[in-house]
């Protein structure tokens, strides 16, 4: 087995033990805790696909920053830290019946495409090859992110703000 | 690894999320389970990326994951705000717009 196999073998038995314990832990906590496990996982598997930039902005903006956002509007809303916070679940057979189609039809579907397992070549810093392309071809739709965002950060603060 | 391993994973975590999103009571709950299912679309991106060498769903990605991380804070100030309102989060009980 090749080390590429077998990383990716350990990596998505981390990410799918921890987005089943994220989905299905009663402490909401917890659950936070293991989508930050979640979301190191697929940075991983990120390095595994060459993607080293991808692997970095998704370790800092969702395990650092979602994350911690998460944790806040639990604290907030919960009020009380270290307290058992359990949250229940509901029709967890019909989800799970409903869940399972899916990814059977997903994978069957995936199964049956005409698909290649040869990596074609790239250029060696994949980095400067996004920066280059974000910068040149894709410099519209950067600007609109850059006011989407501005905006999305208003409206979260708008919602937030303190009741007067 | 072939192609198709990074789209069966990718596959099996978009369910498991979307399990957490139609069972889960607590509307944090929900949020976490959409987080995972816009997690998995990303694997896909960048798997179908490396494998046609082609640079653009490394890029869509990059505009993916802000777009994700300003949905999140906007959707955990509207929970702020729900339960500033309402005094709870369960999704059951919000159900303002029932007919």
């Amino acid at each position: 087995m090749t080390g590429e196999a077998l990383g990716f073998y350990c990596l998505s038995a981390v990410l799918v033990g921890s987005a089943l314990a994220v989905v299905l832990t009663k402490n909401l906590f917890h659950a936070v805790l293991w989508l930050a496990l979640a979301l190191t996982g697929t940075a991983g598997i990120f390095l595994l696909l060459d993607a080293e930039f991808l692997a970095a902005v998704q370790l800092l903006l969702y395990a650092g920053g979602i994350v911690t956002i998460v944790v806040f509007a639990i604290v907030v809303t919960e009020r009380l830290v270290g307290e058992r916070i359990s949250q229940t679940s509901r029709r967890i057979a019909g989800g799970a019946a409903v869940s399972l189609v899916l990814a059977a039809l997903i994978v069957s579907a995936v199964m049956q495409g005409p698909l290649t397992s040869v990596r074609s070549p790239m250029a060696l810093d994949l980095t400067r090859e996004i920066g280059d392309t974000v910068l040149t071809r894709f410099v519209l739709p950067f600007e609109l992110l850059a006011l989407l965002m501005l905006a999305g950060l208003m409206g979260a603060i708008y919602f937030a703000r303190p009741e007067d | 690894m072939g192609l198709q391993a990074y789209l069966t994973l990718a596959a099996i975590v978009f369910c498991i999320g979307f399990f957490g999103v139609i069972t889960r009571r607590n509307t944090i709950g929900i949020l976490l389970g959409i987080e995972l299912m816009l997690n998995s679309v990303n694997i896909n991106l960048v798997a179908f990326s490396r494998f046609s060498g082609d640079i653009t769903g490394m890029v869509f990605t990059v505009f993916t994951i802000c777009i994700t991380v300003t949905e999140a804070a906007l959707g955990l100030a509207i929970v702020i705000l729900l339960f500033r309102v309402r005094r709870t989060v369960t999704a059951d009980q919000l159900d303002l717009l029932k007919g």
